[in-house]
C-alpha cells in the first residue's frame, strides 16, 4: 500500500466509526447529525474541493462534481444517513480500485523490468560501473551472480547458469560457457562471466523488448476504443436525465420535491463512468502480462483482441515449422542393423568436416576408434572411398551419392527421400543401405497444429521457398490444408493476399515467420508473427506479435490468453452497462434507494476489477 | 519525433481518456495514445514545435487531472 492508501484507509475506518455511532445514536439524541458530519468529512471532505478546483479549471462533470452534487442534494432533502453512507462506500470502492490497479501494474511491470541499471566495464585491468550506454562494441565487462546482463555478448571467461525468463517464459536456467553468446535482460544465476560485448546498448536485446513494451499501448483494441466513446457520452446523458427528473415531475405533475431530488441524486450517483473505462483497460493489460510471462510479446492489445477470432494460420517453412538444422532422419539397412550402417558410415566419414558428415557422426553418437579407420579416399562431387576394419576383414566402403553408386556399378535397391538427401552406402559392390538427411520438423508443431485446429482455426497453410515436392511432402506428413512451394519472397505477400481476400468475413489471419526474409509478409498479414524473436532484430521490428522461443506451440497460449481476455472484457462491458441502466430505471422508479445506486457505481467496478485481474493469471496446459 | 510521457499517480482511467482526447487535437500532434494501465503518453509530433506542444500537454494534464506528475522521459 502507499502512504495515500495508508493514510485514506485510516480515514476511512475513523469515519466508519462515526458513521456507526450516527446510527446508534440516531432518534436518542437532537445532536446526532454531530456524528454523521464528521463521518462524512472523514471520508471526503476533499471531493467537494477538488470539485470546485477542477470547475475553476472548466472541468465539470467529473466524479468529484458528481458525488458532491449527489450528497450535497441528499443532505438538502433531509436523507444525511444515505448521503454519509454514499460518501463512505464510494471512497472505500476508489481505495479498492486504486490499491487493485497499482498492484498489477506492479506485478506487470516488475515483470518487464528486465533494464539493467549498470555494466560492470573492465577498463585498464579494473572494472568500473558505468551507464550501459556507455559500453562500446569490443569492450568486456563482468557479470556477477544476481546481475542483469546489461548488452548482448560472447563469454569469454567462466561458466554460469542464466535466467532467462524474462525473455522467453522459459523457467529452466540455460547454461552457458565460453564461446557462448549471451543476451541482455537474462540474469545471471551463479558463476561470474567475463564477456565481449558485440552489440551496443541500443541495438542490443534488451532495448528492443522495452521499447516493444512501451509501444505496447500506442495501439488501443476495439473495445478500449468503444468504451472511452461510450463513457463520454454516459455521463452527460445521465445528468441531463437526473436534471430532467429532479424538475420536471414536481414542476408539471404535482409530484414531491423531495422525492424526485432523492431520485435524481441516485442517478448521479450511477452516472461515474469510471466502472466501464477502468475494467476494459486493465483487462487488456493483464492479458499482455499473461502473454509476456508466458514468453510472447504483443506490440499492443488490438493484437491481443485480433488473435481471439483466427481464421487462417499461414506458416513459412524452413526455421518456423523446421528447425533449419540438417539431421539425420531415416536409416535404411538392406541388410544388418541400422546401428550398424550408421557406425559404418560414422567410420568412414570420421575426417569429413562436410555438413552431413557431421549429422552422421552426431547421430551415431559414440566415440570412433581412430585405428580402425585405414585409408580414406575423398572423391569430389561424389562421396568418399574409405576401408575400415571389422574384425578381421577389411572393408572397402563406398559412401556417397547416387552418382557414386552408379560410377561404381552399385545398384541402389531401395527409395531415396523426397524430402531430404540421401547417403548411399556400400561394402565393395555390395549395397548396405541409405542414411537420409533432412531439416527436421519442431518437436511441438504436431501439438501445436492440432491445437490450433481444436481452437477453431480453420486454415492451415505453409508457404515455402524450398521445391514444391519438398513442401508436399512435409505438408502431407503435418496435414496442413494448402502448401504452396517453390515461392520467392515477394510470391508469399501475394498468396497472402489471396489468402486474406478468401478468409471469413470479421476473421483474422496471422503469419508466422522467423523473421528472416519474410518482413513484407509479416506487415502485410492481420497479424505478423516472429518466432524465436530474441537475437533476431528484424523480427521485432516487423512483427506485431513475437514469440520469444522457438515453439510454435506457444501459439495457443497466444490465442487462449486472447479468448479469455476477451471474454473478460465482453463480460465487463455488458456487466457493468447492464447493472447501471438497471439501477438507473429502478431508481427513476422509485423502487432503487441510493445505496443500490452506490453498489452501481462503486460495487461494478470493484467486481469488474477483479474480474479484470483473472486476465493475467493464464496458467498453460503442459 | 516520438515523445514518451509518464504521468505519475494518475488514477482515473476516464481523465486518462480526456487527456489523450485532448492532446490529440493540439497542432503538431499526428498520434498520441495515453494508457492508463502503464502511465504512459506516447506522442508522434512535429519535431520544430515539440517544446510547445510538450507544454500545451502539461498544462492539459494539470487542468485535468492536477494528481498526476507529469515527467518527460524521453
Amino acid at each position: 500500500m502507499t502512504k495515500k492508501q495508508k493514510r485514506m484507509t485510516i480515514r476511512l475506518a475513523a469515519s466508519a466509526l462515526f458513521f456507526a455511532a450516527g446510527m446508534i445514536v440516531e432518534g436518542k439524541a437532537a445532536w446526532y447529525w454531530i456524528f454523521f458530519l464528521i463521518s462524512y468529512l472523514a471520508a471526503g471532505y476533499d471531493i467537494p474541493l477538488r470539485a470546485v478546483r477542477n470547475i475553476i479549471n472548466g472541468q465539470f462533470f467529473d466524479e468529484n462534481f458528481l458525488m458532491t452534487v449527489a450528497t450535497f442534494g441528499a443532505i438538502g432533502i433531509g436523507a444525511l444517513e444515505e448521503a454519509v453512507g454514499v460518501m463512505l462506500f464510494y471512497q472505500v470502492g476508489e481505495l479498492f480500485n486504486d490499491y487493485a490497479v497499482d498492484k498489477s501494474r506492479k506485478s506487470i511491470t516488475d515483470l518487464m523490468d528486465i533494464n539493467p541499471e549498470y555494466a560492470n566495464l573492465i577498463k585498464d585491468g579494473k572494472e568500473e560501473k558505468v551507464d550501459p550506454y556507455e559500453v562500446s562494441i569490443g569492450d568486456r565487462i563482468v557479470i556477477k551472480p544476481g546481475e542483469k546482463v546489461p548488452l548482448d555478448g560472447i563469454v569469454v571467461k567462466g561458466t554460469g547458469g542464466l535466467d532467462t525468463k524474462a525473455l522467453t517464459g522459459e523457467s529452466m536456467p540455460v547454461e552457458v560457457k565460453e564461446n557462448d553468446a549471451i543476451l541482455s535482460g537474462s540474469i545471471n544465476l551463479n558463476g561470474v562471466l567475463e564477456v565481449e560485448v558485440t552489440k551496443l546498448f541500443d541495438d542490443s536485446t534488451v532495448a528492443k523488448i522495452m521499447e516493444l513494451v512501451e509501444n505496447a499501448s500506442f495501439r488501443k483494441a476495439k473495445a478500449e476504443n468503444f468504451i472511452t466513446r461510450f463513457a463520454k457520452i454516459y455521463t452527460p446523458v445521465v445528468v441531463s436525465l437526473a436534471l430532467i427528473l429532479a424538475v420536471i415531475p414536481p414542476l408539471l405533475f404535482g409530484g414531491e420535491w423531495g422525492t424526485w431530488i432523492y431520485r435524481a441524486c441516485s442517478f448521479l450517483v450511477v452516472s461515474c463512468p469510471c466502472a466501464l473505462v477502468i475494467s476494459v483497460p486493465l483487462s487488456f493489460f493483464g492479458g499482455l502480462g499473461a502473454a509476456s510471462r508466458h514468453g510472447i510479446l504483443m506490440k499492443g492489445s488490438n493484437y491481443l483482441e485480433a488473435m481471439a477470432s483466427l481464421d487462417t494460420v499461414v506458416f513459412d517453412k524452413t526455421g518456423t515449422l523446421t528447425t533449419g538444422k540438417f539431421q539425420v532422419t531415416d536409416v535404411d539397412p538392406v541388410e544388418g542393423t541400422k546401428e550398424e550402417l550408421l557406425r559404418l558410415a560414422a567410420y568412414g566419414e570420421f575426417h569429413s568436416n562436410h555438413p552431413i558428415a557431421l549429422s552422421v557422426k552426431e547421430a551415431y553418437g559414440k566415440s570412433v576408434d581412430e585405428t580402425l579407420i585405414g585409408c580414406v579416399e575423398e572423391i569430389a562431387g561424389y562421396g568418399i572411398k574409405a576401408e575400415i576394419k571389422d574384425g578381421e576383414r577389411q572393408q572397402g566402403l563406398y559412401i556417397g551419392n547416387a552418382r557414386l553408386m552408379k560410377q561404381k556399378g552399385i545398384e541402389i535397391t531401395d527409395q531415396g527421400s523426397v524430402t531430404g538427401t540421401s547417403l548411399y552406402v556400400a561394402d565393395g559392390s555390395r549395397y548396405l543401405g541409405s542414411i537420409t538427411i533432412s531439416d527436421t520438423i519442431r518437436e511441438d508443431v504436431p501439438m501445436a497444429l492440432k491445437g490450433l485446429k481444436a481452437a477453431g482455426v480453420r486454415k492451415l497453410v505453409m508457404l515455402t521457398g524450398d521445391k514444391p515436392e519438398v513442401g508436399q511432402a512435409v505438408g502431407e506428413k503435418l496435414g496442413l490444408d494448402e502448401v504452396h512451394g517453390g515461392l520467392l519472397p515477394g510470391d508469399k505477400v501475394g498468396k497472402v493476399e489471396e489468402l486474406l481476400s478468401r478468409k471469413q468475413e470479421g476473421h483474422n489471419l496471422a503469419f508466422v515467420g522467423d523473421g528472416i526474409n519474410d518482413a513484407p509478409v509479416l506487415a502485410r498479414a492481420d497479424v505478423g508473427i516472429a518466432m524465436g524473436g530474441i537475437g533476431s532484430d528484424a523480427a521485432v521490428e516487423a512483427a506485431d506479435v513475437v514469440i520469444m522461443t522457438d515453439e510454435p506451440s506457444k501459439l495457443i497460449d497466444a490465442i487462449a490468453i486472447s479468448r479469455k481476455t476477451a471474454r473478460i472484457v465482453k463480460q465487463n462491458i455488458i456487466f457493468a452497462i447492464g447493472v447501471k441502466v438497471l439501477i438507473l430505471i429502478l431508481s427513476a422508479a422509485g423502487i432503487a434507494t441510493m445505496w443500490a445506486a452506490v453498489f452501481g457505481d462503486v460495487g461494478v467496478s470493484v467486481l469488474a476489477i477483479l474480474n479484470a485481474i483473472r486476465a493475467l493469471a493464464y496458467q498453460s496446459n503442459e | 519525433m516520438k515523445k514518451i510521457i509518464k504521468l505519475e499517480g494518475l488514477c482515473c482511467a476516464n481523465c486518462a481518456a480526456k487527456i489523450e482526447e485532448e492532446v490529440k487535437k493540439l497542432a503538431g500532434v499526428e498520434s498520441a495514445a495515453l494508457s492508463f494501465m502503464t502511465q504512459r503518453m506516447t506522442m508522434e509530433i512535429e519535431e520544430s514545435k515539440s517544446d510547445e506542444i510538450i507544454e500545451a500537454a502539461r498544462k492539459i494534464s494539470n487542468k485535468i487531472e492536477p494528481e498526476a506528475e507529469f515527467k518527460v522521459i524521453r
